[in-house]
């Protein structure tokens, strides 16, 4: 990497660490800005769950389908359910709906934010006595947060539905015998990393987001490039955040 | 013409010695001007000269390398904030790109500064507020149209109404006809004469279009090298025999 591209890249994470300590400085002190973050929620979980649900569904289906042959040639099929169910509600589904919202919520919020820039809406905002940080940035960071692991539980359900599917269509199971078979090997222990990492997640998508749209130069450039790069920050991020977790759970045995 | 009556009354604000730069691009050096309470001020200046950075610095978006810049008496840079958001409620700023929030009707980006400030008592009626705002500037049939379906001179208006709401008493105009026509920037530039007029408002005039300057200014200050290089009348100015003075006439 180039000298300048590693200077650029060390800056832009000052600022990233900068701007988030201005959340944490901002969001928890009045004024409380709950109408918009309310709206945010509603747009964030609302425009997200149909993407991620019927992306859940499939994955449950899919990996069932792929992981029938290698249980089976261990005589192992009835393990199906468990295996399949523990892959994906500690792994699978946190980190794919949280990719899905770094797509979609990471490039709205900076595509959003950068335009408003470029259009001087937010200069607007903070003139007629509004802190726009804290009416744009501080609800749509605790909006992510909120509506990630919310998310990522209505995937985990869809997708242990169409892991039920996928089971049936190789052999006959009752959606009771599932179920059963879901939950003796699936423990609290594996849903709660994968709640808490997901709160992680939606901060990260969220101040990501804001970030690259708050601080967007260039005109309607600027504001293709703050999307652009959002999404990419925010996909990394996701895998990083996703990397400590497991570490972290191994290391307080939380299995 | 717009006569000037206002040599006599007390300034609302005074700008001294007010110096600006990003990097080594020096802006404003040592400008200063005072804005008489009922004037309509125009700052005259080549784009990029510092016009935009001089009203920035007025209502506190952009912060002075030195320099003192005072609004009805208060030193801006040292207020707190939440005295430059009561600061704010009195001084209103039309941006050059209207800044209409793209995601809100026309009724809501009209409430939006209103709920900002409440004031219980002035808030039993906001849609009388609103519609009141939006008959000054001819546009009360667009209450709940979205800013994408007004045409530009309508969005202009429309975010001239919304620097009204909350009744100002000095109004920054960030080149308010540019990218109008010659009819609809003649319209807007009758339009703040009216305001000048109705509510007794103090307008500092970011422009340089020559006929909204004709229509608008009680006086004139001609930025040139980031220095007041002339200030005068309509009529003063245009008989300048300084070329760089003549230039922005010609």
């Amino acid at each position: 990497m180039k000298s300048s591209a590693l200077n650029r890249l060390l800056v832009e994470t000052g600022e990233l660490y900068s701007f988030a300590v201005r959340f944490f400085r901002e969001g928890f002190r009045p004024r409380y800005e709950i109408a918009e973050l309310i709206r945010q929620c509603f747009y964030i979980g609302n425009k997200t769950l149909p993407l991620v649900g019927l992306t859940g569904f499939i994955m449950g289906l899919v990996i069932t389908i792929q992981s029938h042959p290698s249980l089976e040639a261990f005589g192992a099929q009835s393990w199906l359910p468990s295996v399949v169910s523990v892959s994906l509600v500690r792994e699978i589904v946190p980190v794919i709906t949280a990719l899905i919202c770094a797509g979609k919520i990471g490039s709205g919020i900076g595509a959003e934010l950068g335009s408003m820039k470029v259009t001087e809406q937010i200069d607007a905002m903070e003139v007629s006595g509004t802190n726009p940080f804290k009416y744009l940035v501080v609800t749509r960071v605790f909006a992510a947060m909120l509506m990630l692991p919310l998310l990522i539980i209505v995937c985990d359900t869809i997708s242990l539905y169409g892991s039920f599917l996928g089971t049936n269509m190789k052999q006959v199971i009752t959606f009771h015998l599932f179920v059963n078979q879901v939950f003796e090997k699936l423990s609290f222990g594996d849903v709660l990393p994968s709640i808490i990492k997901s709160f992680f997640f939606g901060f990260a998508i969220g101040i990501i987001g804001c970030f690259k749209g708050f601080n967007t130069t260039n005109g309607t450039e600027g504001v293709g490039r703050a999307a652009n790069s959002a999404v990419v920050a925010c996909t990394f991020v996701v895998f990083i955040i996703d990397l400590m977790a497991a570490q972290i759970a191994d290391i307080l045995h939380i299995t | 013409m717009n006569e000037n009556p206002t040599n006599t009354r007390p300034s609302v604000i005074q700008i001294k010695d007010l110096k600006k730069s990003f990097g080594e691009n020096y802006v404003l050096r040592n400008f200063n001007v005072d804005l008489k309470e009922g004037e309509n001020l125009v700052v005259l200046g080549k784009s990029g000269s510092g016009k935009s950075v001089l009203i920035k610095c007025i209502i506190g978006l952009m912060l002075p390398d030195s320099g003192s810049v005072q609004v009805f008496g208060d030193e801006v840079t040292d207020l707190s904030h939440d005295d430059l958001d009561s600061m704010r409620i009195k001084v209103g700023f039309l941006f050059q790109s209207n800044a209409l929030y793209d995601s809100m009707t026309v009724r809501e980006n009209l409430e939006f500064p209103l709920r900002r400030h409440w004031i219980k008592s002035e808030m039993t009626n906001v849609n009388d507020m609103v519609m009141e705002a939006l008959t000054n500037v001819g546009l009360a049939e667009t209450v709940d149209m979205t800013p994408a379906e007004l045409s530009g001179g309508m969005r202009k208006r429309i975010a001239l109404a919304r620097t009204l709401i909350l009744k100002p008493k000095i109004i920054l105009y960030d080149e308010p006809t540019t990218g109008l026509d010659p009819i609809t920037g003649k319209e807007i530039s009758h339009l703040m004469l009216d305001i000048q007029k109705k509510y007794n408002t103090s307008s500092i005039i970011i422009s340089h279009d020559m006929n909204c300057v004709k229509i608008t200014a009680n006086r004139i200050v001609v930025l040139i090298d980031g220095v007041c290089y002339a200030t005068g009348t309509y009529d003063e100015l245009s008989k300048s025999t300084d070329i760089r003075v003549k230039q922005f006439f010609d």
